[in-house]
């Protein structure tokens, strides 16, 4: 009942908050003190593009117990799908008004379009590559990586070792994505300019509603009995193995799902913000991403949510204001939070203590010892 | 009348004169030609004076460096007016000397009978070759030898009468070797020479085996088909040299990266191999070595100049100390309460290292600080066909010492002792009356101040800015996973093979890609061993 209220508050957030803005920046005249200007609409976007990627940690994090360092990865590859069918969308606009080649193709000398590029001129097949690429790369990993039964630190760092790897190979020229300066300088999406007001608040809307739709799927995952089994390989994976399940087919799945509503995050995130670059694939990126949901609560749903946005607000705030300090801010908040909050703020808000949370993550970590020595 | 035919015939007798006088200039500028190369030198003639810097320079005459430096600097004056055996002179600082004797001239000549030799491009030619030349004939050993690299590297057939002449009196082996390869080369790029003179060459260049030999052989054209045939042979011969030692070198190079490696995981092995501590601010305690580093180089800068030299042997026990420091302080402020939950030590170590960073960008500034290697640690050593720079040289040393060092602490130091005591079982220890906190802080300082040791090292091949320590964590992560987690010679080896790994594959794919395949690499590595190439056996290996 409890949580059922709280899945209600984080739509009612999400989707009142996103049609709030777009109204008083659409429907309100520009004089007036509520009307909200276009930059915070895209903004606003931005932050729900965050949201989505912090859902997805969450889900293999709070309920699996993957600690994720690489999701921006995936995020980044879906933003790449997303930036290559804008950049054919360019066509002859481009600086060397070439029909097919994108101009940084022209510029490095390239005369024909690389196979990969086919097809991206059409959306529908870039929407497909969207969930695909992301998809697949998962599988593939999380197939290595969970039958082999690597798991804990090593699997954060292998993951980090991967967006590691795919910023340097996209930072190549001759990857055939636009090497350091990525893709930018895109024009129009499905026929509507990018610049006018009306498509930022038009994707800025589409972002919200994909935000809710990712929270409900994820929710109604993590409900069911499958559910139950996640939380149970996340808490206890040998013994949920002595009980007959596979493990390592959830942990796939779960990985495989999340990895794909990341790269949706990322694909709504590059029309928004007007460019895609190596840097995103920065294992920092991926890093930061994760004390987002630990800010808001690691394994609520609503509090990745939560978390990204506040953390943003932050950032933008004082990135601008006093960028010497958030380093600091950030980093001492990564320390704050895994010391002093590990439920996060919806646990803070849920009533139960902090000290009583860190206490019972205590206690079933030595349980987990114990049971381990019993196993040997 | 008569005074304008007086006038003419005045002017008829100045013409005459002048003319006289021209022809007898021209001949004794002919005469000179056949004279001694003092007077070739004096003419006014620009390709007499170039033979005449040629001849001088091969006469053997001891005055010929000091007379070719004057010429060359402006400060060789000649006689104005023509004169069988005209005088040469250098401005010296007080007053002239004889170019031909170096004595000083009791009375100096009036500037007015004087004219500065002047250096035409002609002249500037012979007097490079001039100076290649003179080298031969220094006293010193090096001076020939350089000399005789140069004239082997010009390849100049002209100096083929040269080099037979500074052959036979040369007495030093490795100069004559140089001398004959000289030869070689001469004797090559010129028109004369039978085939068996020829082919002797190619196999003296083809001892020699580098890539200037190399591309002098692979130049020749039109030879006859023995000489030609026993080039293309040569070639082939170096070919095989040169990839033998690119080969080495490789391996050297390899070395040399896997020594920074290790230098940089070798305080990992202790706080995540010993530890289970997963410090992603390693690499800070990492950069704040370099830091120390720099610090103490500026106070004693400040205090001692004279002894700033050996301000790097002050640097590694002061950046130990208080990379050590600043370990325990973590352990006993952060890491304690994070034992049993790698993931969340895993996050707040990572803000701890954004922290460090930031806070050394407030103190020092973003940009680079400049430490500046000490005499004794700069240079390069020749060996063979490999160039082996002094610093890397010393890092490798540096690395196995300190590596020498962990171990024999580990192994016979009490501290060791308790460490080891607490990593195999904690509570019998804590029984035995160790205080296993207390343990626990001072290992991870010791790893912390390994850390600070490895940036006294790194400063000195890298840019100490706050982004230093970024560069090492992954990699030495990937050396710490790769050799097996808790064991020191693991360590050693997985900085070795991914440091030679990365440096073979390097040349091939480029510095990014070698980058990509040994990180796709270790993701494979892994997946296939978890444990390491080196497990630890027995109880302590996690499950």
């Amino acid at each position: 009942m409890r949580a059922d209220h709280a899945s209600a508050v984080t739509l009612g957030c999400v989707l009142g908050g996103a049609l709030l803005l777009a109204a008083l920046n659409l429907l309100v005249p520009t004089a007036s003190a509520f009307h909200v200007p276009n930059f915070v609409v895209s903004v606003a976007g931005k932050y729900l593009c965050y949201a989505i990627l912090a859902l997805a940690i969450d889900l293999v994090w709070g309920y699996v117990g993957i600690l994720t360092l690489g999701h921006a990865a995936f995020f980044a590859l879906g933003g790449y799908a997303m930036g290559m069918y804008l950049m054919r969308e360019i066509g002859a606009r481009g600086v060397y008004a070439n029909p097919i080649l994108p101009d940084f193709m022209v510029f490095i000398g390239w005369n024909k379009l690389p196979w990969y590029w086919y097809g991206f001129d059409h959306f529908w097949f870039a929407l497909l590559m969207v969930a695909l690429v992301p998809g697949v790369l998962a599988f593939v990993f999380g197939w290595f990586a969970f039958r082999s039964r690597v798991s804990g630190v090593y699997l954060s760092i292998i993951t980090q070792a991967l967006t590691y790897a795919l910023m340097l190979a996209f930072f190549r020229n001759d990857m055939g994505f636009g090497g350091n300066n990525g893709m930018t300088d895109f024009k129009d999406i499905l026929g509507f300019p990018l610049d006018a007001e009306t498509t930022s608040v038009g994707l800025m809307l589409a972002t919200a509603a994909v935000l809710s739709l990712a929270y409900l799927l994820a929710r109604a995952m993590t409900r069911s009995r499958f559910g139950k089994v996640l939380v149970a390989v996340r808490d206890a994976e040998s013994r949920t193995r002595f009980l007959g399940y596979r493990p390592e087919s959830y942990k796939l799945f779960v990985w495989t799902v999340s990895a794909v509503i990341a790269g949706i995050g990322g694909a709504l995130y590059v029309p928004q913000v007007g460019i895609i670059n190596p840097s995103e694939f920065a294992p920092g990126n991926s890093i930061e991403a994760v004390i987002w949901v630990a800010v808001g609560g690691r394994g609520t749903l609503s509090g990745a949510i939560l978390g990204a946005v506040l953390v943003n607000l932050g950032k933008t705030w004082l990135t601008s204001a006093l960028p010497e300090v958030w380093l600091f801010a950030i980093g001492g908040l990564f320390i704050l939070v895994t010391l002093l909050l590990p439920r996060g703020l919806i646990g803070l808000f849920a009533g139960r203590g902090p000290m009583a949370a860190a206490e019972r993550d205590r206690r079933s970590a030595a349980a987990e010892a114990a049971m381990r020595e019993v196993a040997q | 009348m008569g005074g304008e035919s007086g006038g003419g015939r005045f002017l008829r007798g100045v013409v005459l004169i002048a003319l006289l006088l021209l022809g007898l200039q021209w001949c004794w500028s002919a005469r000179a030609a056949g004279d001694d190369p003092f007077s070739q030198i004096a003419a006014t003639n620009a390709d007499t004076e170039a033979r005449g810097v040629q001849a001088l320079a091969t006469s053997g005459n001891p005055r010929a460096a000091a007379v070719i430096d004057a010429l060359r600097d402006g400060t060789l004056f000649a006689w104005k007016w023509p004169r069988p055996d005209p005088p040469l002179y250098i401005r010296a600082a007080n007053g002239f000397v004889d170019a031909r004797t170096g004595a000083p001239v009791a009375s100096p000549p009036s500037p007015v009978n004087l004219r500065r030799v002047i250096v035409s491009d002609a002249v500037r030619g012979a007097i490079e070759t001039a100076e290649g030349a003179l080298g031969l004939f220094s006293k010193s050993a090096a001076r020939r030898a350089r000399a005789a690299d140069a004239l082997y590297q010009s390849a100049d057939p002209g100096a083929l009468p040269l080099i037979l002449r500074a052959l036979k009196s040369e007495t030093d082996a490795g100069v004559a070797r140089l001398l004959r390869e000289a030869e070689a080369a001469a004797l090559l790029n010129s028109d004369t020479g039978s085939d068996a003179a020829r082919i002797a060459a190619i196999n003296e260049l083809s001892a020699r085996s580098d890539l200037s030999a190399r591309n002098l052989l692979a130049s020749l054209h039109g030879q006859s088909p023995p000489v030609a045939a026993a080039t293309a042979d040569a070639i082939r011969t170096i070919d095989r040299r040169l990839k033998l030692w690119g080969l080495v070198e490789n391996v050297y190079y390899g070395i040399s990266l896997g020594a920074v490696l290790l230098l940089a995981a070798a305080g990992l092995a202790i706080t995540f191999g010993v530890m289970g501590v997963i410090n992603m601010a390693h690499g800070e305690m990492v950069m704040i070595g370099a830091y120390t580093t720099f610090v103490v180089q500026q106070l004693i800068a400040a205090a001692t100049p004279g002894l700033s030299e050996f301000g790097i042997l002050v640097a590694v026990p002061a950046a130990f100390l208080v990379a050590g420091g600043l370990g325990v302080v973590i352990e006993r402020c952060l890491i304690r309460f994070l034992y049993g939950r790698p993931l969340e030590t895993l996050l707040a170590t990572w803000g701890l290292s954004l922290v460090l960073q930031q806070a050394v960008r407030s103190i020092f500034g973003p940009t680079n600080q400049d430490v500046t290697s000490p005499d004794w640690m700069s240079g390069s050593l020749q060996l063979g066909g490999l160039v082996l720079t002094v610093n890397r040289l010393w890092i490798i040393l540096f690395a196995l010492l300190v590596l020498g060092a962990l171990m024999a602490v580990l192994r016979w130091g009490g501290l060791g002792r308790s460490i080891r005591a607490v990593m195999q079982n904690r509570r019998m220890a804590a029984v035995m009356g160790i205080r296993t906190p207390w343990i626990d802080a001072l290992t991870f300082g010791l790893g912390s101040g390994i850390a600070g040791i490895a940036g006294v090292a790194l400063s000195q091949i890298d840019n100490v800015s706050p982004n230093l320590g970024q560069n090492y964590i992954v990699d030495s992560f990937i050396v710490v996973v790769v050799g097996g987690v808790g064991n020191l010679w693991g360590t050693l080896f997985g900085a070795m093979l991914i440091g030679i790994v990365d440096k073979f594959v390097e040349p091939f794919e480029g510095a990014v890609l070698a980058k990509i395949i040994v990180l796709v690499f270790l993701i494979l590595f892994i997946q296939r061993r978890p444990q390491g190439l080196f497990p630890v056996k027995g109880r302590a290996a996690e499950a």
